[in-house]
């Protein structure tokens, strides 16, 4: 059951990813790439949950690290860079 | 349970944030707010997250943090502008290794639970893997540290067919008996070598599109991860950015009119032989001064930038001239080609950062039914992008593929160092059109000689 129900999402999500996305003018589409890159960075709640699951094992010390140092670098890497991004696009004064 | 319900219920609030985020990406006016909405579900979701008690030793977590945040602040406010296909490659790249990581995390802390487990598992460590090599390549061939040509050699097909028919075989046997660490390895270290091989064949010209489908990939694994730790937000999210990707893709490859088979299995640099002009044309020059007087008297200017203007760091100049034309009375707009850059939309912030404000900047589908009205377009640095081969020469690799429509101005002006060929190599046959004129030399400097001579005649 539990499957059929993470499906349920997936195809919910796509659908609402499609319909979002369609709406962002190409004018906006290096930011949109970088903004995907940052919420990608999302892995990082598994890369918590990895890095803090087990202090015994070297192994899954370093992945878990690893993994959450990767994670942060694109959360704050790609809001950053998003950010820097949309504040240069003026109108017209 | 109670901490469960509490995660999740904060994982939902974070999700309606990450769509928010993505909806005010819709407009300019209002994309800085969706940025700040989106940023905002992040830091509740791994707020929430490190709440749950699943989290036991938080040194190692801190530790992560400040390495990633420090190394992603300083990249994120170092990159310069043209640099960004680069750093959105790094960014893939990272995003899935880390869930590679999660992966192996949890296969060696848990195992391979069910089939479903080991499935996911099996799907996210083959994508993943092609994932953050591909995007290697990528970042070094966009930094130029690698070739931007396509790195062929004999047997290339034989050995991605043998590489893709052992993770396949091998994928089967780690499904049957899934606890055979080995094969996880074995599987990982295929997948990786893949990513490798799928892109080095790709020119530099396709960067646009590779950069798209491994964006879409990047999505993709952390959709499979959240499968594997069953992880509700992973799956949301990793639909959002995976449907991104997609969508990017198929504009990529609508504006170079080619199928993504295309471009990830034959590389361009193959079918494309410079085509030989039979007859001999003699491409007309002009001088920067007689091109001066042309501009002064023109009531509408479009210019079209492509990537070359960017690598001459002409973009300020640009934005100087065009300002001096609008004093003139002159109405500037810019005609941006969808792959004008080295990435989806690159062109746009390329312009943005030299202040040329973003109402001026139109897409090809709306520039060209009005060119027929433009009194001159300067083409800067772009050349396949205006070929007028592609509507009528069924010979011209780049057939086919739509083109802003310059030669319908009244007079081109085009802005080169050589009648080297662009990109694709293909000889563009608008440089022998009785409108055009070649401005030769560095792009900059001839703008700049242009600002000077207006600057010259309003004393």
């Amino acid at each position: 059951m539990e499957l059929i129900y993470l499906l349920f999402i997936l195809v919910l999500s796509i659908f609402l990813g499609f319909a979002l996305i369609s709406r962002v003018p190409p004018l906006l589409h290096t930011p949109l790439m970088s903004e995907a890159n940052a919420i990608c960075g999302i892995i990082i709640v598994g890369a918590l949950i990895a890095a803090g699951a087990d202090a015994n094992s070297p192994l899954t010390i370093i992945l878990g690290t690893s993994a959450v140092a990767l994670a942060t670098f694109n959360v704050v890497g790609g809001y950053l860079v998003t950010e820097r991004m949309l504040k240069m696009f003026k109108k017209k004064s | 349970m109670n901490s469960e319900f509490f995660t999740n219920f904060v994982y939902i609030i974070s999700s309606i944030l990450f769509a928010f985020g993505l909806k005010f990406l819709g407009s300019p006016v209002s994309a800085r707010r969706g940025n700040m909405l989106s940023a905002l579900g992040m830091l509740l979701a791994i707020v929430a997250t490190l709440f749950n008690g699943h989290v036991i030793s938080f040194q190692w977590i801190l530790i992560g943090i400040v390495i990633g945040g420090t190394l992603g602040a300083l990249v994120a406010l170092k990159a310069g502008m043209t640099q960004m296909p680069e750093m959105i490659a790094l960014l893939h790249g990272c995003g899935a290794l880390a869930s590679v990581f999660v992966d192996w995390t949890a296969y060696r802390v848990h195992g391979a639970t069910d089939l479903t487990n080991t499935i996911t598992l099996y799907l996210s460590i083959v994508i993943g893997g092609l994932t953050v090599t591909g995007s290697a390549i990528a970042w070094g061939k966009l930094s130029e540290k690698i070739t931007g040509k396509p790195i062929l050699f004999s047997g290339q097909k034989w050995l991605n067919t043998t590489i893709i028919t052992a993770i396949a075989i091998l994928g089967i046997m780690f499904i049957i008996n899934p606890s055979r660490y080995d094969l996880f390895l074995i599987i990982l270290g295929l997948s990786l070598s893949f990513g490798i091989f799928m892109v080095i064949p790709i020119g530099g010209a396709d960067m646009p599109v590779v950069i798209s489908v491994l964006n879409s990939y990047s999505g993709i694994v952390a959709c499979t991860t959240g499968f594997v730790i069953h992880n509700t937000l992973l799956i949301v999210v990793g639909a959002l950015v995976g449907a991104n990707g997609i969508i990017l893709s198929i504009i990529m490859c609508k504006a170079m009119n080619r199928s993504i088979g295309n471009v990830i299995f034959g590389a361009f640099g193959n079918v494309v032989k410079k085509t030989a002009t039979t007859e001999k044309k003699e491409a007309k020059s002009i001088p920067v001064e007689d091109a001066f007087l042309i501009l002064e008297n023109a009531k509408s200017v479009v210019i079209i930038p492509g990537y070359g203007m960017a690598v001459a760091q002409a973009q300020h100049a640009v934005r100087e001239l065009s300002e001096l034309l609008e004093g003139n009375g002159c109405d500037v707009k810019y005609a941006i080609h969808p792959v004008a850059g080295r990435m989806p939309g690159h062109m746009n912030v390329l312009l943005a950062e030299a202040n040329i404000p973003y109402d001026q900047l139109l897409e090809m589908d709306a520039i060209n039914p009005l060119m027929d009205t433009v009194d001159v377009a300067i083409i800067i640095g772009a050349n396949d992008v205006v070929n007028p081969a592609s509507r009528h020469d069924k010979s011209s690799p780049i057939y086919g593929m739509p083109i802003i429509n310059a030669d319908k101005a009244k007079t081109v002006f085009v802005l080169k160092r050589s009648m080297a060929t662009g990109f694709a190599g293909i000889e563009n046959e608008l440089f022998y059109y009785d409108n055009c004129r070649m401005i030769f030399g560095d792009a900059k400097q001839t703008i700049q000689a242009l600002v000077a001579e207006f600057k010259s005649s309003q004393h």
